[in-house]
């Protein structure tokens, strides 16, 4: 198991995935969320407007999801740690305002609990079929960082994860959650407040006039300022120079586009959180993430009783995608095997990393349900032949 | 080893909150693990209602129900819609006020308990709930009854707390005259 | 003496000190504004109410979205946050409530605080958001070309109305005031003196104030609509403008042709987003107390 959040003192609580994934944001020192309800992810919500007030944060309904993102990021420029939490159709609404959270590098965590669509689809039934839009849902070229958790704990952990790494890469970053993870309850080890120590906004300690908002450091991410700390910053959507103000050139865009991807993946080693299994001797590797990758546990043990050479990858970081570390794996293995909530999006990622030398079988469904057992089984049989 | 278990009801019978102090009592109580579930949306105001709960000392890696090993009903309604699920060898539990149950599979054991009657007589109809989780601790096990008593104190009102611990005894204790 | 050497001379000169320069981002000029439009003397007039204002450069906050007017936000050397079109009452929000000390303000057009952020814009107000929303009506999407906006009068000539707009304007200060806002002004850029004392007024109330400044645009609307020169409109403006404190909301319609009514409309008292929020905090506290650190789970 991937250590993700390093627990001692922990308090044992048994709670609902969207409850686990409210109190991570609030271990991870999250003081502002603004959002707007939407099964199957009201329960953020709900627990966010109980909690925050209670911790001296600030929880505020807006009228609707486009004005919720611009709300975060109004309240990250002002210095707070800013959340907020949709599913589908609240999604596609913030993807305007995700765009200008990216290229104005502004550190905050949208929490996606994921339903069937498109359109108001199945609101109380699970997918994942939002996984690709949380990866080119708004315009431009970009690159994002999207995690996946499968259970209430990993709710709590990503979230906080989530937070580390917005703080850390200057982006906002997705908790993609499902309805399933979303709504079951489970037991929830906490840990005690002071043994987790939320990861440090990247303040300058440049004075005002040396301070360069968008120069990048070693890891091409800039040191950051807030509002009201005398730096008189200007924050734009317009293509801008180091200096933050606008440039519109063909020079000024691939300076600024290039490195936004780049602080992205030439970090994508320290970004890739996975969770591998039997990979040794293994002939198909099945790739999953999120529930379906839990639901899949069950099949591949009965693939190994079989005789079956099954390993197995759990990729807790979905984007971005560790290209590289598939192309490896598809060198010295017959087939992958890709079992996900929606008609393919992740398998065609795996089928592209593995430049045609392994073939790549998708074990998908538009949504609504899990994936039975027995459907995995059939499919990892179907491989190894 | 793995426990199915479906509590199922109409909405108002407290059919969630059963669900979840059988998981909470599981988990944090018996140290083991529990998956709890329930349906959602307009489906589960009003009409029949379930909730799930998956009880194992390993980890729970399939989250819902397959086929439930133990199956609660407080109603006609969701004894019509759930009772074909039940797994052969199955244990049914029913009020016996609410519920008429045809048995039709000899591998399955019934339990019946008037709880709304008993949780009549000790003043509040709602808590019979409570008292159908003391019979299931008694007929199905699942959970410890110190487990599922601790559960219950930490998820009720303070004030309702006695009341409840009295309408869990009651059920725990209760003998079916036949 | 050669040209050259004036330059030098020039170089070797004190900086320039006009009163405004220490509040403008210097190294952004000259700006992108038209000759003859009117955010011109909008924008110089805030600045004028800004200094007055008591607050200091350093408390201010300026939020803009997408539009001419917007375009502020890249001028004014104080924390500034040019967003996205329509969202910058939201995103205004979000910063306010993160740094409640700070004067946060908005300077936008029509087009984008009424039509695509409209929904925002009633919803601020509704809340009683400290926030203080300047709105420059040039009747017009003046960034795009001239496109009709919902501050365009009935009838006017457009890029995309050719024939004369089919729709009717909002009437802006009626819905401010419907909507909820404590402080409601409209004037011209042909009236900075009174506009600059109503600036004024608006930085320091507390709560959701809201100033209309109706402005030409010479460039896309007064060409095709009898106002060729933005010195024309001015006059115009100057002339037949009415100025009536008094004024009901149903009066300040806006039409082609009929004089347009000016003044302070609306001051009034109701407790805003943050006065609330030390009762609100009180009843937190309260329920804490009750239930001893209960979380809900």
């Amino acid at each position: 198991m991937v250590d993700v959040v390093n627990k001692k003192d922990v308090s044992v609580r048994f709670m609902s995935g969207d409850k686990a994934c409210a109190e991570g944001a609030l271990m991870a020192g999250c003081n502002f969320f603004a959002g707007y309800p939407i099964t199957p992810a009201t329960e953020v919500a709900e627990h966010m407007s109980q909690r925050l007030p209670a911790t001296g944060g600030i929880y505020i309904q807006m009228e609707d999801e486009i004005a919720s993102m611009a709300a975060i990021l109004g309240a990250s420029w002002g210095g707070a740690k800013s959340m907020t939490a949709t599913s589908g159709p609240g999604f596609s609404l913030m993807m305007e305002n995700l765009g200008l959270g990216i290229v104005t590098e502004t550190p905050c965590v949208i929490v996606d609990v994921q339903r069937g669509g498109p359109s108001t689809g199945l609101p109380t039934l699970v997918s994942q079929s939002d996984m690709m839009q949380a990866k080119w849902g708004s315009h431009g070229d970009y690159e994002v960082i999207a995690l996946a958790p499968q259970s209430p704990q990993e709710c709590f952990d990503l979230t906080v994860k989530a937070f580390e790494y917005s703080e850390q890469y200057r982006l906002p970053v997705f908790v993609m959650m499902d309805e399933v993870v979303g709504h079951m309850t489970e037991k929830v080890e906490i840990p005690s407040p002071d043994s987790v120590k939320p990861y440090p906004r990247r303040y300058t300690k440049l004075p005002p006039g040396e301070y360069m908002p968008y120069r990048p450091q070693e890891d091409l991410v800039p040191e950051i300022v807030s509002a009201g700390q005398g730096y008189a910053v200007h924050v734009t959507g317009l293509t801008h120079n180091e200096k933050g103000y606008p440039e519109i050139s063909a020079k000024a865009q691939e300076n600024m586009v290039q490195r936004l991807t780049d602080k992205i993946k030439k970090n994508v080693k320290k970004i890739v959180l996975l969770e591998e299994e039997n990979l040794e001797d293994a002939e198909i590797v099945v790739v999953s993430y999120g529930i379906s990758a839990r639901t899949a546990q069950y099949p591949i043990e009965k693939a190994r009783e079989e005789g079956m050479k099954v390993g197995f990858v759990r990729l807790l970081t979905v984007w971005p995608f560790p290209e590289e570390y598939i192309d490896n794996l598809a060198k010295r293995i017959k087939a992958f095997v890709v079992p996900e909530i929606n008609l393919g999006q992740i398998g065609r990622e795996v089928e592209r990393c593995a430049h045609g030398q392994a073939k790549v079988l998708g074990i998908t469904h538009p949504g609504g349900g899990l994936h039975f057992p027995e459907k995995v089984l059939e499919t990892i049989r179907s491989a190894a032949q | 080893m793995r426990q199915e278990i479906r509590i199922s009801g109409f909405g108002g019978q407290g059919i969630i909150l059963m669900g979840y102090i059988t998981g909470k009592a599981a988990t944090i109580y018996d140290s083991k693990n529990a998956t709890f579930t329930q349906s959602y949306g307009p489906e589960a105001r009003g009409g029949s209602c379930s909730a799930q709960v998956i009880i194992s000392t390993e980890k729970i890696s399939y989250p819902v129900l397959i086929a439930p090993d133990v199956l609660i009903t407080m109603s006609q309604a969701a004894y019509n819609t759930f009772y074909s699920g039940l797994k052969p060898g199955g244990i049914l539990i029913y009020d016996s006020v609410l519920v008429k149950p045809a048995k039709n599979d000899s591998s399955q054991q019934f339990f019946s308990i008037p709880s709304k009657s008993i949780a009549g007589e000790l003043g509040k109809e709602i808590i019979a709930n409570i008292v159908m989780l003391g019979y299931l601790v008694k007929v199905a096990g699942v959970v410890s009854p110190n487990a599922m008593q601790e559960a219950i104190v930490s998820s009720v009102p303070a004030a309702l707390c006695e009341l409840n611990i009295e309408a869990f005894k009651r059920g725990l204790s209760y003998s079916s005259p036949n | 003496m050669s040209e050259e050497n004036m330059m030098t001379e020039n170089e070797t000169q004190e900086p320039s000190v006009h009163p405004m320069d220490s509040w403008l981002r210097q190294d952004r000029l000259p700006h992108i504004w038209c000759s003859g439009c009117g955010i011109g003397p909008a924008f110089s007039t805030t600045i004028s109410a800004m200094k007055e204002s008591g607050y200091t450069q350093e408390q201010f906050a300026i939020v803009s979205g997408i539009g001419c007017s917007s375009r502020a936000a890249g001028y004014l050397k104080i924390d500034s946050f040019h967003t996205t079109h329509g969202r910058a009452i939201p995103y205004a929000t979000g910063l306010k409530l993160a740094k409640p000390d700070m004067k946060v303000f908005l300077f936008a057009g029509d087009g984008d605080l009424f039509s695509i952020g409209g929904n925002h814009f009633i919803h601020a107000a509704r809340k009683n958001m400290d926030l203080t929303v300047i709105c420059i009506n040039n009747f017009i999407y003046g960034m795009t070309g001239g496109q009709f906006s919902p501050g365009t009068p009935l009838g006017a000539i457009s890029s995309t109305s050719p024939y004369g707009n089919e729709d009717s304007p909002f009437n802006f200060p009626h819905l401010a005031d419907a909507a909820g806002a404590v402080y409601v002004a409209r004037w011209t850029t042909a009236h900075v003196r009174q506009l600059k004392k109503s600036l004024v007024r608006a930085f320091q109330k507390k709560g959701f104030s809201f100033i209309e400044i109706i402005s030409p645009c010479p460039t896309v609307y007064g060409r095709r609509n009898k106002f060729p020169l933005g010195i024309q409109m001015m006059k115009n403006l100057h002339e037949t403008s009415i100025i009536n404190h008094n004024a009901k909301g149903s009066e300040l319609d806006i039409q082609i042709g009929k004089p347009i009514v000016i003044g302070n409309f609306i001051d009034r008292e109701r407790e805003t987003f943050l006065e609330r929020q030390a009762a609100f905090q009180e009843r937190v506290n309260k329920w804490l107390k009750e239930k001893k650190g209960e979380t809900g789970d």
